[in-house]
């Protein structure tokens, strides 16, 4: 059985064009159709698992027509955000009753999902910018959704920031358009690899990733990301840190550079040093935050950084060695990129759950101030354990998943002769240490001040996703112990980066 | 907001029937000549907003107000939505052009479900300009704390 | 020649995005940047010389037996007109959003210029 590829887009298109028409009376009828959309589309993303499919719009053929990939890297991507959107979506039930507008709050989101969905599963260039440009919007509007001062002040600088990095991938699509002649991804790719790099194509290369860092929130264009992440409410926290800033900017970077221009010395360094700077800067910048989202989405940025470096050693492993790569050389990539993308679902996982407890918290509490929390522990029990197991999870504390994707990290890194990296991707792990024993230490022990004697836990369906969320922290481990899940979900994605430019013939014979 | 003079209102009234016509027009042939769908749904907005500054916001929302534009711009997406599936249905691939073979080239009646794309396209970008403009002209400069609506 | 001319408005563009300080100004040099983009694409397909690609009764007439092979050889290149229609409209969602923005943030805050709107700081 196989899954039409469509329907990842069209079921939350759908789901969003019927809900406002219900307003306000029926708005547990929108709410109820808005998590069965988004349920149906978590057992649709379990069934793509190992796929390989190939996906002819409107029956034209390829170079004609519009078509969509289902490879490893997407059917991964689709599994993280579909678990992800589920989570937040199932938390905003309740979460949302303090907002008026809740039918057009799914509706956004649901735009949201269908635009990381589309982006995700794409096979043409512009057909993926549309996507990213619906995602975009959606979550801009959702970010400003309360419309208090700080959210407005946050979606304005977040919107103005985010059209620049869209508009700069435009112009880079117009490049490719008239230099290559063609807009599907596996034309191109073929294009470039006859004809070589001239200077409009590498101006075009160093637009995408202007514009797709601008997207992903890395160091130097990261200016709009811990303004917006703290003003949003709390379940598109989760979803703008855990999934946006990945599908829209690192996932776009992989497909542009691996598959349609191929990596090269240059490209592989400029990774590599993007990862480096952002993993430092943000952990620096998150130790002084008193604010707790605020430190939270700083501790995005550098999380962030973990995967395009990850992504960047093991495409430098594969430029350097050229065309006569070695068995080693490539275990050592593809231990790199394993590394990497690991990285990038366990953090989608813990940063989601992060954020989904700091809204429990704020909506207990009524602050988002570390110095005027403390004491929870007793008060809010359940919260207060995920909220522990997402910190071990993200610093890496063994039995949970993030020790295993930073333990790959730094050997790949050793295994590359590289071992300033391994010294520096451990250095910033202390960070993040002390980072979250702060958290930990300010928020939940301590004594509990006078205003907050009467707060309690929050009510069971928001309690739901946030166990969830932290039993699959434990339990992602096993994606990378278990041989036969790394080899039906992880290996797959890798190997889609390590082929590289053999995606190209891959869809041109089918 | 307030409207305006008479020999504006009058001007507009006779107007906006040619405006709105045209429009169609554009919709209707988008598969013959150029426009289509978003050109001509530009076109149908255009003439409410012509109305809604002849006459005022008042009447305009008297005659179509928000909830029932809202109304028609989810209408208009779900239509398109419905061309889609109709395609996955009949043709075992969404967006299958599954009514090619009836009709001629061009006549008005041809090339399959691109009128009918047009159309469902059309009534939205029409609805959902108009529900922009109508919305953006109901805020008013910030008044000592207050907001009027 | 022309592309030159494009690119000097895309950096007129980003110039009045970066440096103005009314919130409004900005919205306009995103949108002039957005344009020349537009610009850039559509004047891709040109092709000199060429014909609008629509085919109607009297081109069927005279070209008899080579529609397709007469059209690909004189038409200028319709594929980017349809790019730039998306686009355009794409456009045109992401202004309208950036200006109800700037219409809501007036009432909170009583000013267009953005650097009174900082009460986000770190």
């Amino acid at each position: 059985m196989s899954v039409p590829l469509p329907a990842f887009i069209a079921i939350p298109l759908v789901t969003a064009f019927l809900l406002p028409i219900f307003g306000n009376k029926g708005k547990s009828f929108a709410t109820a159709l808005a998590n069965l959309a988004v349920i149906s589309l978590l057992v649709l993303a379990i069934c793509c698992i190992g796929r390989y499919d190939v996906y002819e719009v409107g029956k034209w053929s390829i170079p004609l027509g519009i078509n969509l990939v289902l490879d490893g890297l997407s059917s991964l991507l689709l599994l993280a955000i579909s678990v992800i959107s589920t989570a937040a979506m199932l938390f905003s039930i309740r979460y949302m009753e303090r907002y008026t507008a809740k039918a057009k709050f799914f509706s956004l989101f649901l735009l949201m999902v269908a635009g990381m969905n589309g982006l995700v599963l794409s096979g043409d260039i512009f057909n993926m910018f549309v996507f990213l440009e619906i995602a975009s919007l959606a979550s801009y509007a959702l970010v400003g959704f309360g419309c208090e001062h700080e959210e407005l002040e946050a979606s304005f600088k977040y919107m103005v920031l985010g059209s620049i990095g869209s508009i700069f991938v435009l112009f880079g699509i117009a490049l490719v358009y008239g230099n290559t002649g063609t807009l599907n991804m596996a034309y191109i790719s073929k294009a470039i690899q006859d004809s070589g790099l001239n200077a409009g194509l590498a101006f075009a290369l160093a637009l995408f990733v202007t514009g797709f860092s601008l997207k992903a929130a890395l160091v130097p264009f990261h200016a709009w990301l811990p303004d917006a992440h703290p003003s949003a409410p709390a379940p598109i926290s989760a979803m703008l840190s855990g999934i946006l800033i990945k599908t829209l900017g690192i996932y776009a970077l992989m497909r542009v550079i691996f598959n349609v221009f191929g990596i090269s010395i240059s490209l592989g360094w400029l990774l590599v040093v993007l990862g480096l700077l952002s993993m430092v800067s943000g952990a620096f910048l998150a130790i002084g935050q008193w604010d707790f989202k605020r430190l939270l989405a700083y501790s995005s940025i550098s999380q962030a950084g973990y995967c395009v470096l990850g992504i960047g050693l093991g495409g430098l492993i594969i430029a350097r060695a050229g065309s006569n790569i070695t068995t080693t050389e490539l275990a050592w990539a593809s231990l790199a990129f394993l590394g990497g993308l690991f990285h990038l679902v366990n953090h989608a996982v813990y940063k989601a759950l992060l954020f989904l407890t700091s809204g429990s918290v704020e909506m207990a509490t009524g602050t988002r101030q570390m110095k005027q929390m403390g004491g929870l522990a007793e008060r809010m029990p359940v919260t207060r354990t995920t909220c522990t197991v997402a910190s071990a999870a993200i610093v890496g504390i063994p039995p949970f998943s993030g020790f295993w994707s930073k333990l790959i990290l730094v050997w790949a890194a050793i295994q590359a002769h590289y071992i300033w990296v391994a010294a520096i991707i451990v250095f910033v792990s202390l960070c993040t240490l002390i980072m979250y024993l702060k958290v930990q230490r300010y928020v939940f022990l301590g004594e509990l001040p006078e205003n907050l004697q009467e707060i309690k836990e929050n009510r069971f369906s928001m309690l739901v996703p946030m166990v969830a969320l932290a039993c699959l922290c434990l339990l992602m481990g096993l994606l990378v112990l278990v041989p036969d899940l790394k080899q039906s979900i992880l290996d797959p994605a890798v190997k889609v980066l390590t082929d590289g430019l053999a995606y190209s013939s891959s869809i041109i014979q089918k | 907001m307030k409207g305006m003079t008479v020999i504006v209102k009058t001007i507009a009234s006779w107007v906006k029937v040619l405006i709105f016509l045209f429009g169609i027009n554009i919709i209707l042939f988008g598969h013959l000549t150029p426009g289509g769908g978003f050109a001509g749904g530009v076109i149908l907005a255009t003439s409410y907003v012509l109305l809604m500054l002849a006459f005022g916001r008042e009447f305009v929302e008297k005659n179509l107000s928000l909830p029932a534009a809202s109304r028609l711009d989810c209408l208009g997406a779900f239509l398109f939505a419905l061309i889609a599936i109709l395609g996955f249905v009949f043709g075992g691939v969404f967006f299958v052009n599954f009514l090619a073979k009836y009709g001629q080239p061009l006549k008005l009646f041809s090339a399959g479900i691109i009128p009918l794309s047009n159309i469902a396209i059309g009534l939205k970008v029409g609805a959902s300009l108009f529900l922009v403009i109508l919305t953006l002209s109901i805020f008013r400069p910030y008044e000592s704390g207050r907001r009027q609506e | 020649m022309a592309y030159a001319l494009c690119f000097l408005l895309f950096m007129i563009g980003l110039y009045c995005a970066v440096v103005k300080k009314n919130m409004v100004k900005i919205a306009i040099g995103l949108a002039i940047m957005e344009y020349a983009v537009n610009l850039f694409l559509i004047m891709l397909g040109y092709r000199a010389g060429g014909i609008a690609p629509i085919i109607d009764k009297s081109y069927l007439d005279s070209a008899a037996g080579q529609v397709t092979t007469n059209f690909i050889n004189t038409s200028v290149d319709p594929l980017p007109q349809a790019l730039v229609l998306t686009s355009i409209v794409i456009g045109l969602g992401s202004l309208a959003l950036m200006i109800s923005v700037c219409i809501r943030i007036y009432q909170k805050y009583g000013t267009f210029d953005i650097t009174e709107i900082r009460r986000l700081r770190g």
